[in-house]
């Protein structure tokens, strides 16, 4: 997908203008924190699932290459086919060619942000075929033509009202009208079993992929990517490489600190795992299964200082609990993550040039870390991609001279204090009849929203010096 | 080297007070009652007058030579004293999470930057966790209005301050904080992310400025001076008049000083 990162300011400035979305938002950052504490206070082992879960993911990082072959190796003892793309058009390319071998008319797709990652949509439909998305969510942005504005909840920032405009202007209603949220989801049912029954091709993201087995697991709640996966002819599974894990057993490591973060459930509707293609004798099953293994700049971050980031198991808790991404939407981040994990995400995959502003968009708060299952330093990764916006020059001028200049200071301090003094005193003038300041020169991104308020007038140094100067004379 | 042999006769601990920039600049009084405070809980404060600021600013926008260098110097000038007291959860968090890793790996400066960190405090956590500081009576009692309190991103994640302040405004000043809803969300501060950003941080700050509002407080109390500003500040743009003030001068029972948003003359 096309990278708008460059553009985040603006975005985020007619997002916080969006009505409709902040009433949105507002409830989803109430809704998904309230259910993530709750779900989790039922869980009284909690924090030892979540060191268990980095530990296996820490283990299959050093390894991925062993377990990415065993993967692999696995797929094809089960009659399925691994191919492997470097970067996100080789999986568009590979997917295209599947499809137009299998003679495919028809796609369904399950959600996948690898597929979102690579736009492999709009590859598809290019070369003439019909690609429907089978999530909710997914269907109603593919309606809208957006992408998607959070990674579980692609369509969050839709209200009622609007999906149910979506529903009257692309579908054939008749006289029905739509009301309640079942009578969307009925709809939206009833178009798409049609879509599931005469697909050729079904292409589902993974969860995980199971280095033991082979077989890819998949975490729904609408039972869709089983659909997805089961009735056309071929399955495609797209997946990025940091989804291997060894075992089934460490998949459900993972799955036990993946579902509660997400949702708050203590596990989705669905959960289930795929491979091979269908054999003699199974009632169901594709005849062909094939996984594209999507790398996208993730062996660069393994072997670099990113790679805690390669930990991340897409539950998206740091984006309901991040300030800015709740008052901004996803849409405003300009690509497809977003939020803290996406502001380190775009940079790296998208490159600094558009996506620097993001690594800015943090007020260093915290709490994506605290909430994190997988113990990725976000704040740290964030800072440490402002280093390199810096060290690229990328830092707007005035902000990068600015700081400098105030660092340096610092480590004078004779000079540093008769500036604080002159600074505190003028300040003082300047706020003397309001209390505060309304508009200062440097920093003015300060006062177009806010006052300065007025300093007591004298530095705290100064007062300190002379009252102990008072002191020691009274002593004598 | 250390000051503590000067006056091993005294057992009192000595304090290096880390004033913090803002406090120094803007907000003195803050200065005067931790020292107050400190010296009520027993202990023997010093105000190195060598120190400027803890280089936060510079080191969260990807200066981390200056960053170094700064954190070199206030490690020199802050390791003779028994304790590093910082009435900011900030400037505190910076000296003693972030001056490890940004001097890790560096021979000598790794361990004494770790030493360091080790007796660096915020203000309302030293005086409860290390000093058990408590008065058998409240001192005086502020209770008759509403006071909320803002839990500040750094104190409450960095330093783990969250009781503390609670615990002693009720114990000196029979202050009893009237909880608002989302306590633990960022005011929209940030450093220079106020100054960056200042569309996306003033949502933040009417956001905790509306739950204060919902909680009925007359009063918003913090332990952060760059969080309080950005508060009083917007509060003043609204012309809201909730005062804005922190905790150490509530502790130290002044409430008759102007609050940050304080009127003019």
């Amino acid at each position: 997908m096309e990278s708008k990162s460059s553009e985040f300011l603006a975005r985020s400035s007619e997002a916080m203008r969006d009505e409709h979305l902040q009433s949105v938002l507002n409830k989803l950052r109430a809704g998904l924190e309230y259910k993530r504490k709750a779900a989790i206070l039922k869980i009284p082992n909690f924090e030892e699932l979540k060191e268990h879960a980095r530990a296996v993911k820490d283990h299959t990082l050093a390894n991925l290459d062993h377990y990415l072959e065993e993967f692999e190796s696995s797929v094809i003892e089960s009659g399925g086919h691994v191919h492997w793309a470097r970067t996100s058009a080789d999986l568009n390319r590979i997917a295209l060619e599947i499809c137009q071998k299998a003679g495919a008319l028809r796609v369904t797709k399950s959600k996948s942000m690898i597929a979102e990652e690579t736009g492999l949509n709009t590859v598809l439909e290019e070369a003439g075929i019909e690609v429907t998305e089978t999530d909710l969510g997914e269907y109603i942005i593919q309606l809208a033509e957006e992408p998607p504005s959070h990674i579980i909840g692609p369509a969050i920032h839709k209200t009622k009202q609007q999906v149910i405009d979506l529903f009257k202007n692309h579908h054939d209603l008749g006289e029905r009208e739509l009301e309640s949220v079942k009578s969307i989801v009925d709809e939206a049912r009833k178009v798409l079993r049609d879509k599931f029954c005469n697909a050729d091709v079904g292409i589902t993201g993974a969860n995980f992929l199971v280095a033991e087995t082979g077989r890819i697991g998949l975490v729904t709640n609408e039972g869709n990517g089983d659909l997805t996966a089961t009735l056309p002819r071929v399955h495609i599974a797209v997946a990025s490489i940091e989804k291997v894990v060894p075992t089934p057993e460490d998949a459900s490591a993972l799955l036990r600190v993946l579902v509660p973060s997400a949702t708050g459930q203590p596990i989705t509707s669905y959960v289930s795992f795929f491979g091979g293609p269908r054999k003699q004798g199974d009632p169901d099953g594709p005849e062909e299964f094939h996984v594209i293994l999507l790398d996208n700049n993730r062996t660069d971050m393994l072997a670099g200082e990113f790679r805690d980031m390669l930990r991340c198991i897409r539950c998206a808790t740091c984006l309901n609990h991040c300030p800015v991404y709740t008052s901004v939407g996803g849409h405003a981040y300009g690509w497809v993550y977003p939020g803290p994990m996406g502001s380190v995400l775009t940079p790296l995959m998208t490159g600094m040039g558009k996506a620097h502003l993001l690594p800015n968009a943090c007020s260093s708060c915290g709490r994506c870390e605290e909430v994190c299952p997988m113990g990725v330093p976000l704040p740290d990764m964030l800072r440490q991609l402002r280093t390199i916006e810096r060290e690229q020059g990328l830092t707007p001028a005035g902000w990068r001279w600015g700081l400098t200049a105030f660092m340096k200071l610092l480590q004078h301090p004779r000079i540093y204090h008769l500036g604080a003094r002159w600074t505190t005193a003028a300040l003082k003038r300047m706020g003397k009849k309001r209390g505060s300041i309304a508009s200062i020169p440097v920093g003015s991104g300060w006062t177009k929203v806010r006052e300065l308020p007025s300093p007591e007038g004298r530095t705290f140094q100064d007062l300190w010096r002379q009252k102990n100067r008072k002191g020691a004379s009274g002593n004598e | 080297m250390t000051k503590k042999s000067d006056d091993q006769k005294n057992s009192k601990p000595l304090v290096g007070l880390f004033i913090t920039c803002l406090v120094d600049l803007m907000r003195p009084s803050v200065g005067f009652a931790t020292v107050e405070l400190l010296e009520q809980a027993g202990c023997r404060v010093e105000v190195p007058e060598e120190q400027t600021c803890c280089g936060k600013p510079g080191y969260n926008s990807g200066d981390l030579a200056n960053a170094r260098d700064v954190a070199k110097r206030v490690i020199e000038i802050f390791e003779p004293y028994d304790y590093v007291v910082v009435p900011s959860g900030s400037c505190a968090g910076m000296i003693s999470r972030h001056y490890p890793k940004l001097l890790a790996g560096i021979p000598r400066w790794e361990n004494r930057a770790e030493v360091l960190a080790e007796k660096c405090f915020e203000l309302t956590g030293f005086l409860t966790d290390v000093m058990g500081f408590t008065a058998p009576a409240p001192l005086s009692d502020l209770s008759g209005r509403t006071f909320t309190y803002h839990d500040t991103c750094t104190g409450l994640r960095e330093m783990r301050v969250k009781a503390q302040p609670r615990q002693l405004l009720r114990n000196l000043r029979n202050v009893e904080i009237t909880e608002m809803k989302g306590t633990e969300e960022c005011c929209g501060f940030g450093g220079t992310f106020a100054a960056k950003m200042p569309d996306i941080s003033r949502h933040m700050v009417d956001a905790k400025i509306r739950r204060a509002e919902d909680a009925g407080a007359q009063i918003i109390l913090g332990g952060d001076m760059g969080c309080l500003m950005n508060i009083a500040g917007r509060m003043k743009r609204l012309g809201k008049d909730i005062e804005v003030r922190h905790v150490a001068e509530v502790l130290a029972g002044r409430l008759d000083i102007p609050a940050i948003n304080g009127k003019g003359e």
